[in-house]
């Protein structure tokens, strides 16, 4: 198992046929089909932003109609949210990785997980569907009474795709929660764990409490346009503001689904290419479940200017301020691992660096949004839409890219060209920064969000986004270039390129085979014990 | 705790782990249902008055009678889950026909009452029709009369039918229930089921009766 040679019976050479990947149910292959799936939806998700970017090159609008532009940005939102960031790292690497690194054959419900697959792709259908007949205006949040009386859409139509995608990811969610819980190898102890699986079971957690809220409001959204039921209709004594309170008690702790799962691949590449354990691996395990636990009392934060009480508002941002708190001790706790480490500059890591650096902003704006005076300034402004774009795209996307070159060898066997990948890496970092940066300036100088037209005034900032878009979009198309070459052309990985600790890289080759490992291994130390002694954390 | 991987394949982890997912997605539904109750709350909060006067309109005789057939229901489905643990085949299906058969009843009554709202003109959207003062809040009692009830009544037909796929299988010899854990599993869903209509008989029942 030393050499780099690729074994011949791996996962990749079951069987070949169309049938054997749609019938598999191969934990590690519904990864690769969740994989290109989201990999899809990402690529659909991106031209919507192509094209509104375009459209906001010059103050008047004059690319779009007004009506086009609203489904544009709603399409982006829908597509990115539910069809892209929610799956991406869980569904994608949690499947091919979580019973790979606690030592398992596969999931707890193999043929539940090739079902949660299949309830997606026919979610994203009705969506696409939705999209092709003619689109949807309400914006990716749906609020009522806009979305249940007055728009003219095909809300129903988009409200079933999410409610059937929202399936899918209550299925993985459930199925990593009871594999963790019942299916890690001997001697892995909760507290020997590695972070990435400390993440997905948290993320698990938030994906099983709130995403049944979420379906029963878009649900309720659905019933009163099919059939007059009006619990969000004011005229029959309805509260729209109902919606509001239910969709971010899902929508508020689904960042979190978005950005626990890539903190989780941060904390495994700051481990290895600093060659060091995590310090403080505890408080970084239970700040994710910190995260998700405080995660779901502060949705109060979105609805500040929505004549939500002031009393309630005092307490939803006391308590954004407390839910900082643990995500604060994961960023200390990575930045103190660097010290004294030997650090490795691969590419993961750069995306690693990404992330810590731009969630902090990220983090450190959602602070200012919290605050509730200065909330009133900047609400549903460009200062709300770059916040969450760093936390999207500059922390949960570079969690993703991260995962994507770190484990790419493990799933493939081949390894990418270094140049390349870390050119992208950069041209990423910098088109990021100038596409989402200028958003803070046009926000706090007061352009709200949602308009195709805008005042002559901000257009150098929204020209400097647009150029910064073209960069990151750059940036998203090298990758796919080189590793399709790798498929073909990259040399074999070996089980272990980077030298790093865990069952998935210690204990199987790459690609793996089909049950994963020649017999179930025993596990004897902690997690991340690149220094060899077996000291307790 | 550790369970090892060499338990992974003896009956006791597989029975332990089937549950545990059958927990997990009862939790799911709780908060599925969870999100219409904290609504109902919301409203009822807002007008209690007027939700008492229309639950007034509600047949009480009928509800009761549908409670206690469910309530016996989850009794014969409790027999059926301890015959397949000791794998007494004839018992087992027995109580599943049973349990099926009040499902049945339960829906039928259930349906005769829909069908009362309907003659009486009391199904919210275009042909709601109420002579009393607070038509508004009237209909958004019968809004979540309807979405509440009609959710429960959607998770009891797909209860029958998984209990009647489970009957078919064990009558044609193609399962033995006592090597598994889907009768139990189905027990505690169609148990769940029927605790959420405990709470949703009073509250939408019986909160006229104290006026
Ligand atoms: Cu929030």
């Amino acid at each position: 198992m030393t050499a780099a040679v690729e074994p011949k019976d791996n996962y990749l050479t079951a069987g070949f046929s169309l049938k054997s990947w749609l019938t598999t149910t191969d934990h590690k292959r519904i990864g690769v089909l969740y994989l290109l799936s989201i990999t899809f939806f990402f690529l659909v998700g991106g031209l919507a932003a192509v094209l509104f970017r375009l459209e906001l090159l010059t103050p008047p609008g004059d690319l779009v109609s007004a009506d086009s532009y609203n489904k544009l940005f709603t399409l982006h939102g829908i597509v990115m949210v539910f069809l892209f960031l929610i799956p991406s790292v869980p569904a994608a690497f949690g499947n091919f990785l979580v019973p790979l690194m606690i030592g398992a054959k596969d999931l707890a419900f193999p043929k539940l997980n090739l079902a949660s697959w299949y309830v997606f792709v026919l979610g994203g259908l009705f969506a696409l569907w939705a999209l092709l007949t003619g689109g949807v205006d309400t914006g990716w949040t749906f609020y009522t009474p806009y979305s249940s009386t007055y728009s003219n859409t095909y809300v129903s139509l988009m409200a079933i795709g999410i409610f059937i995608a929202g399936f899918s990811s209550i299925f993985t969610g459930l199925n990593f929660i009871v594999t963790i819980h019942k299916m890690r190898a001997p001697g892995l102890t909760w507290f020997r764990l590695p972070l990435f699986i400390w993440a997905h079971y948290a993320t698990s957690l938030i994906i099983v409490l709130g995403t049944p809220v979420l379906a029963v409001a878009i649900l309720l959204v659905g019933v009163e346009r099919l059939f007059g039921i009006g619990i969000f209709n004011p005229a029959i004594g309805g509260d729209p503001l109902l919606f509001q309170h239910l969709f971010w008690f899902y929508s508020h702790p689904a960042v979190y689904i978005m950005i626990l799962p890539s903190m989780g691949v941060v904390s495994e590449i700051v481990a290895c290419f600093s060659r060091k354990r995590i310090f403080g691996y505890k408080f970084v395990a239970i700040a994710s479940l910190a995260i998700a636990v405080y995660g779901f009392l502060v949705w109060g934060h979105h609805m500040f200017v929505s004549s939500q009480s002031v009393y309630a508002g005092l307490i939803f941002s006391f308590l954004s301020f407390f839910v900082a708190v643990p995500s604060a001790v994961k960023v200390f706790n990575w930045t103190a691992t660097l010290y004294k480490g030997s650090i490795a500059f691969d590419t993961p890591m750069l995306y690693a660096f990404g992330f810590i650096g731009l969630f902090t902003i990220g983090g450190l704006t959602g602070l200012f949004l919290a605050t509730l005076g200065l909330d009133v300034h900047v609400h549903d402004t460009y200062f709300v839409i770059a916040h969450f774009h760093y936390i999207m795209v500059g922390g949960a996307i570079m969690g993703y890219l991260g995962a994507l070159h770190f484990w790419w060898p493990k799933m493939t066997g081949r390894m990418y060209t270094e140049g390349w990948s870390k050119f992208s890496a950069l041209i990423i970092f910098i088109g990021f920064n100038l596409t989402f940066f200028p958003q803070f300036i046009l926000g706090y100088l007061g352009m709200p969000r949602r308009y195709h037209a805008y005042s002559p005034e901000f257009q150098v900032y929204n020209v400097l986004s647009t150029a910064g878009a073209s960069i990151l979009g750059a940036g998203y198309v090298i990758p796919i270039i080189y590793l399709l070459w790798s498929l073909f052309r990259g040399k074999p990985a070996g089980p272990n390129p980077w030298g790093a600790k865990g069952l998935e890289w210690e204990k199987t080759s790459s690609p793996p085979p089909v049950h994963n490992f020649a017999e179930i291994p025993t596990v004897t130390e902690e997690a991340y014990n690149y220094s060899g002694t077996n000291e307790q954390g | 705790m550790t369970e090892t991987s060499a338990h992974q394949e003896d009956m006791s982890w597989q029975r332990e782990t089937s549950l545990l997912g059958v927990w997990v997605f009862l939790l799911t539904e709780v908060l599925f249902f969870g999100g219409l109750f904290t609504g109902y709350a919301v409203y009822r909060s807002g007008y209690p008055d007027i939700f008492s006067e229309a639950s007034r309109h509600l047949n009480v005789l009928l509800g009761t009678v549908n409670t206690a057939v469910l309530l016996t229901s989850s009794l014969t489905m409790a027999f059926a889950v301890a015959s397949a643990q000791e794998g007494k085949r004839r018992p087992l299906l027995i109580y599943l026909f049973l349990t099926i058969a009040l499902g049945l009843v339960f829906l039928g009554i259930k349906s005769t009452e829909y069908h009362h709202k309907f003659v009486e003109k009391l199904i919210p959207g275009a042909h709601f029709s109420y002579s009393g003062l607070s038509t508004r809040e009237v209909q958004l009692f019968f809004s979540f009369y309807f979405v509440m009830t009609g959710l429960h009544a959607l998770h009891m037909i797909a209860g029958i039918g998984v209990l009647a796929v489970l009957a078919f299988l064990v009558w044609r010899k193609k399962l033995d229930p006592s090597r598994n854990a889907l009768v139990e599993g189905t027990g505690l869903y169609w148990h769940f089921v029927d605790v959420v209509w405990i709470f949703l008989f009073p509250l939408f029942y019986l909160i006229g009766l104290r006026a």
